[in-house]
């Protein structure tokens, strides 16, 4: 009994499987004409496809990809999975290599993880960029690096010796103590303020950790400032450090006192900017990013640039970059965002 | 385990030998005067302890620094920062006595503390006092649905909030998804509410304490907080006695629920910030501080005081160890030493008093 109800049910899945690929290779073929047809000058088509949808950060991504799309009268078009899980991406870029995509811009969820699926994709003539989140260099033609960590590093210490006048004790709000990013920052920090006569005047205090956890870092800036009275300011390079650091001394009797800054999203910041807690925080513009990404999409597929290292093309009113090392094409400086223009961003 | 009796035992009256002040407040305590009694019982009290161990980690860290107690900020954090886990505690508690327990208190308040986000979202002009009632009732909801599967379900505490913990966790996810509730999305007379002061103490702090002495009260002298000790310290004999065991047990979690709901959205108010990571791994401090106030872990003893001094414990030592320049690691190892200390402290004294109901026995 078991084999007569077996049998239909494997002949129906060689069947499904047989006209799965079938229609794969067609739209496969389909997708190598359209493709080499924008090539010509037609229009190009493009798929955006985010960590994850419903997140304001690539929502805002995505409206300057959109934006430089239109400029460059380009087609595109966002899909993504509700959940920033690993495998999540995997069904839809082969959507996107069976839908003949000129190009696929996304950010990665796994370095490793997506790699098979985008080499389906690149095998199928779909140009493939990623922006915020790489996957590995030898997977994808282009990475636009929003800012490299020499100039988050650099830029944090610029806005606090800014903000305290040259001088002073600050002290650092990490994420956890063994957070990559993190770590990478704080040592160029440490190596820029003792290098640089600029900052010889300052000195940093005291590093402690917030684990990205609200009420840890609330705790911890506590304190630092109980530990360390003549304390002038504090850098927290992780969004959560900042916003909680910021909230506390929000209501605190430092408020004002120490300055506070490092790496924020203007939706957790907006409240500190404008009753004065915090005066400039950084982060790069996602828009500008999501813009810069549309734009190194187009020049590849339009063939104007390899993704050769030395590269360089047209990004609209961003200006020219240049493709470096390892295909990565850098955003540039972080972006300052303070009370002026904090109004300006909705992520 | 002076609490474990529903009803004190009136004898003792009659005996004629001399009986150390201990003894008679195990044995007999009408023999004493009220006064007398009054002083023993605080004396003998596991909070007491747990009290003074509070005061030494305070006065060290003040030596230390003096803004720790003394400036503006580090009086009010003192008192503020406790709160919240003292409203869970006070909750866990009145659990724990009833040999039970609630883990799913940190879900519960990651969910009470988004809807309270949410609803300022949605309706910018909602009064702050129906975001508190309606974070209270999802909480208590959420406590009775434990309440009804561990009363009439019959099977362990622990196994059912160790799901419900999941399953709140698990709800709050897919609600909020990549979503948080930020500062600027709250009115601001909400986030004062989280840092405002009356005559120098905090408003939250002045309602942890307010429910604090209700429920403690209750506890203490209503019949129905006397039966909770009871079902605790023996379940079967408590159903055979005819108890209302499951009403009770259902009142207990409704409790521990409503009281997470409460502090969810105080949470809210005072960090501004709620992120799907809120509330995680609170049940278990909210646990340890029962445990370290002398609320034994199988019911039947214990008070919603020392869980409440239990709670400032934990709180203020995680305060003054960074402030002592110890390091994260060994602050995590204290608090671990404490609770270890507080359950061998525990089995030491049910030792030592069985031992003396024991030989008082022998006596008479």
């Amino acid at each position: 009994m078991k084999f007569h109800t077996r049998r239909p049910i494997a002949l129906a899945a060689i069947i499904l499987t047989a006209s799965a690929a079938l229609t794969a290779c067609g739209s496969d073929d389909d997708g190598g004409d359209s493709g080499s047809s924008g090539g010509d000058g037609g229009s190009l088509s493009m798929t955006m496809l985010p960590k994850n949808l419903g997140n304001p950060y690539f929502d805002t991504s995505t409206a300057g990809a959109e934006a430089a799309a239109e400029e460059l009268g380009a087609e595109i078009e966002e899909v993504g999975p509700e959940t920033a899980s690993p495998d999540a991406q995997v069904s839809y870029i082969n959507t996107v290599a069976q839908q003949g995509k000129d190009a696929l811009i996304l950010s990665a969820n796994d370095p490793e993880a997506l790699c098979d699926a985008i080499e389906e994709a690149r095998s199928a003539d779909v140009k493939v960029i990623t922006f915020d989140a790489d996957t590995n260099p030898e997977c994808r033609d282009l990475f636009i690096n929003q800012a490299t960590a020499e100039g988050i590093a650099a830029k944090q210490l610029e806005l606090i010796s800014e903000q305290i006048g040259g001088e002073g004790e600050i002290a650092i709000l990490s994420a956890a103590a063994n957070a990559t990013n993190q770590n990478a920052w704080i040592d160029m920090m440490e190596t820029e303020l003792a290098d640089n006569p600029d900052y010889a005047n300052i000195e940093l205090v005291d590093t402690v950790y917030g684990d990205d956890d609200d009420q840890k870092s609330f705790d911890q800036t506590e304190a630092l400032l109980q530990n360390h009275p003549d304390l002038k300011g504090i850098i927290s390079p992780t969004t959560v450090g900042i916003a909680a650091a910021a909230r506390y001394l929000s209501d605190s009797s430092s408020k004002g006192k120490v300055a506070l800054t490092g790496l924020g999203t203007p939706n957790q910041m907006r409240e500190y900017v404008e009753n004065g807690t915090v005066e400039s925080f950084a982060l790069w513009n996602p828009g500008d990013l999501g813009a810069l990404a549309a734009y190194a999409a187009a020049a590849l597929a339009n063939g104007d640039i390899s993704g050769e290292e030395g590269d360089s093309f047209e990004a609209g009113d961003l200006g020219e970059f240049e493709v470096g090392a390892d295909g990565v094409v850098l955003l540039g400086e972080p972006f300052t965002f303070d009370a002026d223009n904090i109004g300006d961003f909705d992520f | 385990m002076s609490h474990t009796d529903v009803e004190r035992p009136e004898s003792g009256h009659g005996s004629d030998h001399e009986t150390s002040a201990g003894e008679a407040l195990l044995v007999g305590p009408s023999q004493l005067s009220p006064t007398r009694r009054a002083l023993t019982t605080v004396l003998r009290s596991r909070e007491l302890s747990i009290f003074l161990v509070l005061v030494a980690v305070v006065v060290l860290a003040t030596t230390k620094n003096n803004g720790f107690l003394f400036s503006d900020d580090g009086w009010r954090n003192f008192l503020l920062n406790p709160s919240i886990l003292l409203l869970l505690a006070v909750g866990q508690a009145v659990v724990i006595i009833t040999r039970n327990v609630d883990l799913s208190v940190g879900s519960v308040m990651a969910l009470t503390a988004y809807l309270a986000g949410r609803l300022f979202i949605e309706q910018p002009n909602i009064p702050i006092v129906a975001v508190l009632v309606a974070c209270l009732l999802l909480g208590a909801v959420l406590g009775l649905v434990n309440g009804v599967l561990v009363a009439y379900g019959g099977v362990p505490a622990l196994v059912i909030t160790l799901g419900t913990l999941y399953i709140y966790r698990g709800i709050m996810l897919t609600w909020a998804g990549s979503d948080r509730i930020n500062a600027g999305d709250l009115p601001r007379e909400f986030l004062q509410l989280g840092t405002r002061s009356v005559l120098g103490v905090p408003l939250l702090t002045i309602l942890a304490l307010v429910v604090l002495a209700i429920v403690g009260y209750y506890l203490h002298t209503a019949r129905g907080g006397r039966e909770l000790y009871a079902i605790g310290s023996d379940p079967d004999a408590a159903v055979l006695y005819g108890l209302p065991v499951r009403r009770r047990l259902l009142a207990a979690f409704v409790l521990s629920g409503a009281l997470a709901g409460l502090a969810g959205a105080l949470y809210t108010a005072r960090y501004g910030t709620v992120s799907s990571s809120v509330g995680l791994g609170i049940e278990l401090q909210a646990v340890a501080a029962a445990v370290i106030g002398g609320v034994a872990i199988f019911g039947g003893s214990g008070t919603v005081w020392g869980a409440a001094i239990g709670a400032f414990l934990l709180v203020t030592i995680n305060r003054a160890l960074p402030s002592l320049g110890i390091e994260d690691f060994w602050q995590r190892a204290v608090v671990g030493a404490l609770i270890l200390g507080a359950i061998v402290l525990d089995r030491v004294l049910a030792v030592r008093q069985a031992r003396k109901l024991a030989e008082s026995r022998d006596h008479s």
